[in-house]
C-alpha cells in the first residue's frame, strides 16, 4: 500500500491511498488543526464525494478507534510467532472485586507470572498500564503469558 | 456639526451598512466584495447618498486596507511553497499569465487607452482572487480533490508574478520617460529580488524578532513592520502593496498562522473600506456605458481561465471532469484586481478604466462562485458518462 502525500499551498497537506477494494480515501490536514476525512468518488476518481470535517478531539477519537483493534491484532500475531506464548483479552465483569481498584491490588504478575500489557476502555487503548491504573467494569484486559497462567488471570479478575 | 462628529456619523453608517450587506452575502452564499463595491458607488460622487466630509478619512482607511490585504496574502504562503510552485508549475503559470493578461491588454489597446492602461488592464484580468477561490473550494468540498493542488499552485504563481508586476506597473504609472522609467523599473525589481532573497535566506531572523507569546505584542510588531516596509517601498516607487506583501512572505510557519488569525478581523474591516473607497472614486453614471464591454471582457476571461485550468490539470494527469473544475475554480476575480485598478485610477490613467474594472470585478466576483455551484451537477454527469 502506498500513501501519497501532496502539499496544498496555503491550506496544508493531503495524504491519500487506495484500498485493496479500489476505494480511494484521504485525509486533508489543515494548518489550523482541522482534519478532513475525504472519500473519493468511484465514477470520478479526482473528486471527493464525501468530506467529514473533524476537529482535534474528533480526529483523535477516530484515530484511536481505528488504531485500537490493530494493537490487539498485532499481539495475536505475536503469540502465533512465539510457541507457548498466548495473549488473551479478558473483560472485567461488573461483579469483579477489582472494579474501582488499582491494578496493583490484583498482584497478577506475582501470582501467575503472566503480564497485563494493555487495557482497552471504550475503544481507547492504555498500553503498559502501571500498578496504579484503576479498573472499571467493562474494561478489556490484554494479558500475555502461558496458556495456564492466562487462565489463572481470568479467574483472578472474575473472582479475586 | 463638529467635524469629528460628522466623520464618525458617516463612517459609522458606512461600516454598519457593510455589515448588513455582508450578512446578506453570507445568506445568499456569494462573496461580499461586489456588494461593498456597489455600496461605494452609492456613497460616491454622483451616487444616491454622497458622503460629505469623511472621504479623506476613508481614503486613509483604504490605503491601510491594501497594506493589510497584501500582508495577509503574503502570509498565506511560505517561501518554500513559492519556490516549489516556481520550479514545478512554471509552464502552467506562464500559460495562465499569457492567456489571462491578454484580454485586458487587448481591450485597452483596442479602445485606444494607450500602453500604460493596457498593462494595468492586463493585471485586472489576469489575477484570480485567491480569497474567493479558497472559499469556493471549501464550500463545494473540493479541497481534497486531486486537481486542487494544481489550482492552488497556480494561485501561488500568480502571487509571485504580482510581486514583480506591481512595481513595474507603479513605475509606469508614475509616467516617467522611457530611460528613467527603465531605470526605476530596474531599481524596483532589484529591490523586490533583494527582499525576496532576504526573506528566503534570513526569514528566521525576522521571525525571531517578531515572535512573541503575547498576541498583542505580535500584532503590533507585524503591523508596524508591514507599514514601515510599505512606506519604504512606496518611497522607492515599488508600491506600498508590494512592500507589505514581501513582509508577509518573509514570515512563515506557526508565526504566520498566528499572525494571520490576529490580522483577519483588522484586514476584514479595512479591506471592506478599501472596496468602498474604490466604489466612491467611480462615478456610477459611467458604469452603464461600459457594462456591455465589461460583460464581454468577463465572458472572454472566463473562457481563458477555463482553458488555463484545463491545461494545468491535464498536465497533472487529471481526468475531464477535474479539468473543468480546475478552470471554474480559477474564474473569480476580486481583491488583487481592484488593488491594481485602484493604482491605475489613482494615477489618472484613463477616466473610464475605474468604471470598467469595477463592473468587471462586480460580475466575476459575484458570478464566479455561483458558476461553480451551478455547474457542479453537470460535471458530475460528465464523470458518470466517462
Amino acid at each position: 500500500m502506498e500513501v501519497e502525500q501532496t502539499a496544498l499551498p496555503g491550506i496544508g497537506l493531503r495524504h491519500d491511498f487506495t484500498t485493496r477494494r479500489g476505494q480511494r480515501v484521504g485525509v486533508v490536514s489543515h494548518r489550523t488543526g482541522r482534519r478532513d476525512l475525504v472519500i473519493y468518488d468511484k465514477d470520478d476518481p479526482d473528486a471527493v464525494c464525501h468530506t467529514v470535517k473533524l476537529n482535534d478531539e474528533e480526529a483523535d477519537a477516530l484515530a484511536e478507534l481505528l488504531g485500537a483493534p490493530r494493537i490487539v491484532q498485532r499481539l495475536n500475531q505475536l503469540h502465533q510467532q512465539v510457541a507457548g506464548l498466548v495473549s488473551v483479552q479478558l473483560p472485567i465483569p461488573a461483579g469483579s472485586p477489582y472494579v474501582g481498584r488499582p491494578m496493583g491490588d490484583a498482584r497478577v504478575r506475582t501470582r501467575t507470572s503472566a503480564s497485563i500489557v494493555a487495557v482497552v476502555r471504550a475503544g481507547q487503548v492504555f498500553a503498559s498500564p502501571g500498578p496504579e491504573f484503576v479498573f472499571d467494569a467493562g474494561d478489556v484486559v490484554v494479558v500475555v503469558g502461558s496458556e495456564d497462567s492466562t487462565a489463572e488471570v481470568a479467574g483472578i479478575l472474575a473472582e479475586g | 456639526m463638529h467635524h469629528t462628529a460628522v466623520i464618525f456619523l458617516e463612517f459609522g453608517a458606512v461600516v454598519l451598512g457593510l455589515g448588513v450587506l455582508g450578512a446578506f452575502a453570507l445568506r445568499v452564499g456569494i462573496s461580499p466584495i461586489p456588494l461593498y463595491l456597489i455600496a461605494g458607488l452609492a456613497f460616491g460622487t454622483g451616487g444616491v447618498l454622497p458622503l460629505a466630509t469623511s472621504e479623506e478619512f476613508i481614503s486613509v482607511g483604504a490605503e491601510l486596507g491594501v497594506v493589510l490585504l497584501l500582508l495577509t496574502l503574503g502570509l498565506e504562503y511560505n517561501a518554500d511553497e513559492l519556490v516549489t510552485s516556481l520550479t514545478g508549475n512554471a509552464r502552467a503559470g506562464i500559460v495562465d499569465l499569457v492567456l489571462n493578461a491578454a484580454p485586458g491588454a487587448i481591450i485597452a489597446l483596442l479602445l485606444g487607452w494607450g500602453p500604460v492602461a493596457a498593462v494595468a488592464m492586463a493585471g485586472v484580468t489576469y489575477a484570480t482572487s485567491s480569497g474567493i477561490t479558497a472559499k469556493v473550494l471549501s464550500d463545494l468540498g473540493w479541497i481534497g480533490n486531486r486537481e486542487t493542488p494544481t489550482v492552488l499552485s497556480l494561485l501561488v504563481f500568480e502571487d509571485l508574478t504580482m510581486a514583480i508586476y506591481l512595481p513595474v506597473l507603479t513605475t509606469m504609472l508614475a509616467g516617467l520617460s522611457l530611460v528613467s522609467g527603465a531605470i526605476s523599473v530596474g531599481i524596483a525589481l532589484a529591490t523586490v529580488s533583494v527582499v525576496l532573497v532576504l526573506a528566503l535566506k534570513f526569514g528566521r531572523f525576522i521571525e525571531a524578532f517578531v515572535r512573541s507569546p503575547n498576541s498583542e505584542v505580535l500584532l503590533l510588531k507585524v503591523v508596524g513592520l508591514a507599514l514601515l516596509v510599505a512606506g519604504l517601498a512606496q518611497q522607492l516607487q515599488v508600491s506600498a502593496a508590494v512592500g507589505a506583501f514581501l513582509v508577509g512572505i518573509a514570515l512563515s510557519g506557526q508565526l504566520a498562522e498566528d499572525a494571520r488569525a490576529l490580522l483577519a478581523p483588522l484586514r476584514d474591516l479595512f479591506a471592506a473600506v478599501f472596496f468602498v473607497f474604490f466604489g466612491l472614486q467611480t462615478d456610477p453614471a459611467k458604469i452603464l456605458p461600459v457594462a456591455g464591454l465589461a460583460a464581454l471582457l468577463a465572458l472572454v476571461s472566463m473562457i481563458t481561465k477555463l482553458l488555463t485550468g484545463a491545461y494545468a490539470a491535464k498536465r497533472a494527469g487529471i481526468a475531464k471532469a477535474g479539468r473543468a473544475r480546475a478552470g471554474i475554480a480559477l474564474i473569480p476575480r476580486g481583491e488583487f484586481n481592484i488593488v491594481i485598478a485602484g493604482l491605475a485610477v489613482g494615477a489618472g490613467v484613463h477616466p473610464d478604466l475605474g468604471a470598467l474594472a469595477a463592473a468587471y470585478v462586480l460580475i466575476l466576483a459575484a458570478f464566479g462562485p455561483l458558476a461553480a455551484k451551478l455547474v457542479q451537477p453537470f460535471i458530475t454527469a460528465i464523470a458518470k458518462r466517462a
